[in-house]
């Protein structure tokens, strides 16, 4: 309608400006906010670079090694900063690159767009070269996607693409466009997107359910709260700290949840999940009201759900509806957006210190401490262990740096053991579990903060697939601070053949490289500690260095996690040792 | 009740885009949940599609996939509905034999009691309509293939609802 006016009017002044679909590309970033991204060129996302090079002074190009480290990079940089994380990569293998970090977004809830080139339009379906099917294959993966063939289509589509992504549970989106629909030049005008007919990102709360809720926080003796990354997501956690306090209620969080409230904050008794902390997941098995806070019931928190919590009220605070019921059937459902709702049900509650439920929590907290955490931290045996590194880093970054750890026995320590004073401080790969998530995540997220100190943790086997990351922290200078927990093994898989398939370890054990000399090929400065008492030093030249730092730590060969929720088991019956 | 396999007719009301189908069958697929029949169409709406998918599954699982359905950016509404609450349609096509018409007095009867309809008749083989419930197909295509069938295709459930849909209202509610 309004172009028709505009066409019957034409002493009116235009809005529009005629450019290329790439140039349109660009103008529609720098419309977004965007201002760093992570890709790769290639042959049908060439005239995006061609413009890319031209506003180079507006908008960072930063050149990964590898599509992967693209898509991580991007989502480290959403995660720390909450902004949408972009990335941009050719047609064909580039494009399918992409799948891992994208399907990662898509399972923890981050905003990311993808751009990738296609063939152009008349060679679509031909078996082109680099031609590969992107918007199909990644479907599933995206929480929206599209194929733009024709220039016109690009603003409105990547205004869409923006919105989608960081409106409602955020998600990652995939638009691929077309190298023709670069090329083509059209009438160029970019309006933001305010809402999409068929999508409603932020369901009505039901005041009804927010006092039913209050309610049952109210009457509860026992209650616990479970938060996710939910509080982080929504804003939350100045409200979610209001709420937890008011009704005294002891709160644990899951892996994304973390940071949304200090470490010490008294009423964070630890993590949930299968190698969470011993307090929440056994109480969580004794408690009267769960509520559910941003949080989806992955079976790694659960572990048996036809043992979970069943002698609990259940309440579920959500912004997905799909959510609600999906694991564990709810006794109260309150959908929306958690700040919201969070501040809505404050005046509701009654204040309470539920001083005697705590004490359980402080007795089972005693209980791990003899069994675990002492071992892991004060360790009297010769080999350094994984959590006095993580000790070391707290110590010596005050609690403020932001954690980014890669997947597996290493992660489990980061997450139970780094002290975090801020939101958005643990970056990690949760739903997905993808190795090789930490090195370029990492460098996103010191993109996107670099006030902030940004220390990466990873073991022997993931940092090995996403290595030549290390080009790229060279390249652009990023000072991320690089720690290599190396045991010589895949430790949790070993761990679980260890402890379930009789100590056969297939293909666990590894023979490594010289990590130090390879941080070093890529001028980055780098050291090895083998021994405990070199460790503090080593810790603090690290963080002493202005630039990246490379600290590759032997830890013992063969240590475990502990605690541990066997598979199949239930929370209760978490073991010890 | 919500553990047996039940049969639903799940209604879909979605923005007609590309890649959609993929998206929705995709959710099924996922589970591992077999899709009986799946049929597209314009709906009374214009410009909105309307998908008719028939499933058999436990109405728990049905509930989550409605879920997993509606949180799709371009799906605007998802129903699902049993046997009872909806009235519904398919529709079939056989190919037979011209000569089997004269020479099998039979099927001159089958084709006036079953309501089918004849499409075109020519030299070689003549091609017959009929819709109805699966039942009725059913029995149509027992009775015939006792003489020979050279094609025969069945197209997907169509349904409608015997309680109103609100998808209008859903509409005009986004134009506020």
């Amino acid at each position: 309608m309004e172009v028709k006016t505009e066409q019957n009017n034409p002493k009116k002044t235009s809005t529009t400006e005629r450019i290329s679909g790439s140039e349109a590309i660009i103008k529609c970033l720098l419309a977004e906010g965007v201002d760093i991204l992570y890709g790769y060129p290639g042959g049908a996302i060439m005239p995006v670079y061609d413009e890319l090079y031209k506003y180079q002074d507006k908008i960072h190009h930063v050149l990964t090694r590898h599509e992967q480290g693209a898509t991580h990079s991007a989502q480290g940089y959403a995660r720390i900063s909450g902004k949408v994380g972009v990335c941009i990569a050719t047609s064909g293998p580039g494009a399918t690159n992409l799948v891992t970090g994208i399907a990662d977004a898509q399972i923890d809830s981050t905003p990311m767009v993808c751009i990738t080139g296609q063939v152009g339009s008349h060679l679509l379906g031909s078996d082109a070269f680099q031609e590969t099917d992107i918007v199909g294959i990644s479907t599933p993966v995206t929480k929206w996607n599209c194929q733009i063939t024709k220039a016109s289509q690009i603003p409105e589509m990547l205004a869409k693409a923006f919105y989608i992504a960081k409106s409602g549970r955020p998600g990652p989106v995939l638009v691929d466009i077309t190298k023709d629909a670069q090329f083509e030049e059209f009438d160029f005008e970019y309006k933001k997107c305010k809402g999409v007919r068929s999508y409603k990102p932020v369901p009505d709360t039901d005041e009804n359910s927010l006092k039913a809720a209050a309610e049952l926080i109210n009457n509860a003796k026992q209650p616990l709260i479970v938060w996710g990354q939910g509080v982080i997501l929504g804003k939350a956690e100045e409200e979610f700290k209001a709420v937890i306090e008011k009704a005294g209620i002891p709160s644990a969080w899951t892996i994304l949840g973390a940071s949304a409230i200090p470490t010490s904050h008294p009423l964070n008794v630890g993590m949930v999940g299968m190698h969470g902390n011993y307090a929440p997941n056994v109480l969580t098995n004794q408690c009267d009201v769960l509520i559910a806070i941003g949080m989806r019931f992955d079976d790694r928190v659960t572990g048996n759900l036809a043992s979970y919590a069943k002698q609990a009220k259940v309440i579920h605070f959500d912004i997905d509806p799909a959510e609600i019921d999906k694991n564990v059937k709810t006794d109260v459902a309150v959908l929306g957006d958690s700040k919201a709702s969070l501040k809505n049900l404050l005046p509701l509650l009654n204040p309470n210190s539920h001083k005697e439920w705590h004490q359980k929590f402080k007795d089972l907290y005693k209980i791990e401490y003899e069994k675990v955490i002492k071992n892991d931290l004060h360790p009297t045996k010769e080999g350094i262990t994984m959590a006095e590194v993580l000790k070391e880093i707290n110590i010596q970054t005050k609690g403020d740096a932001a954690i980014v750890s890669d997947v597996g026995q290493h992660q489990m320590i980061a997450c139970r053991y780094a002290e975090f004073n801020k939101s958005k401080s643990n970056i990690t790969s949760g739903g997905l579990g993808t190795m090789g998530f930490a090195l370029p995540a990492a460098i996103g997220a010191k993109m996107a903060a670099p006030n902030r100190e940004v220390v990466m943790i990873a073991g022997d086997g993931g940092y090995q697939m996403t290595i030549q990351e290390l080009g790229t922290i060279f390249q652009q200078k990023v000072p991320v601070k690089i720690v290599v927990l190396n045991n010589e093994f895949l430790g949790m898989v070993r761990q679980w053949q260890q402890l379930f398939f009789d100590k056969r370890y297939a293909s666990t054990e590894m023979t490594n490289p010289d990590f130090v000399a390879i941080a070093k090929g890529y001028h980055i400065e780098a050291q090895k500690v083998t021994e405990r008492k070199d460790l503090k030093a080593a810790v603090k030249e690290m963080i002493d260095c202005e630039g990246p730092y490379f600290l590759e730590v032997r830890v013992e060969k063969e240590g475990n996690v502990f605690p541990m929720i066997p598979t199949g088991a239930s929370v209760s019956d978490i073991r010890l040792e | 009740m919500e553990n047996e396999n039940r049969q639903f007719t799940v209604s879909i009301y979605t923005e007609n885009n590309i890649g959609l189908l993929n998206r929705i069958s995709a959710i099924f697929q996922r589970r591992h949940m077999n899709i009986e029949s799946l049929n597209t169409s314009p709906s009374e709406i214009e410009g909105v599609s309307r998908f008719t998918i028939v499933v058999n599954i436990t109405e728990a699982q049905m509930k989550k996939i409605q879920g997993q359905i509606e949180k799709q950016v371009e799906v605007i509404k998802a129903y699902y509905h049993t046997e009872d609450e909806i009235i519904y349609q398919e529709s079939c096509l056989f190919k037979i034999k011209s000569e089997l018409l004269f020479d099998e007095r039979q099927i001159q009867n089958i084709i006036r009691e079953s309501n089918a309809r004849i499409v075109t008749v020519n030299k070689e083989f003549f091609v017959l309509e009929k819709s109805g419930r699966k039942e009725e197909i059913d029995l149509l295509y027992r009775e015939l293939n006792v003489f020979g069938i050279m094609q025969f295709t069945r197209s997907g459930r169509v349904a409608v609802t015997k309680d109103k849909m609100k998808i209008s209202t859903l509409l005009e509610a986004f134009q506020d």
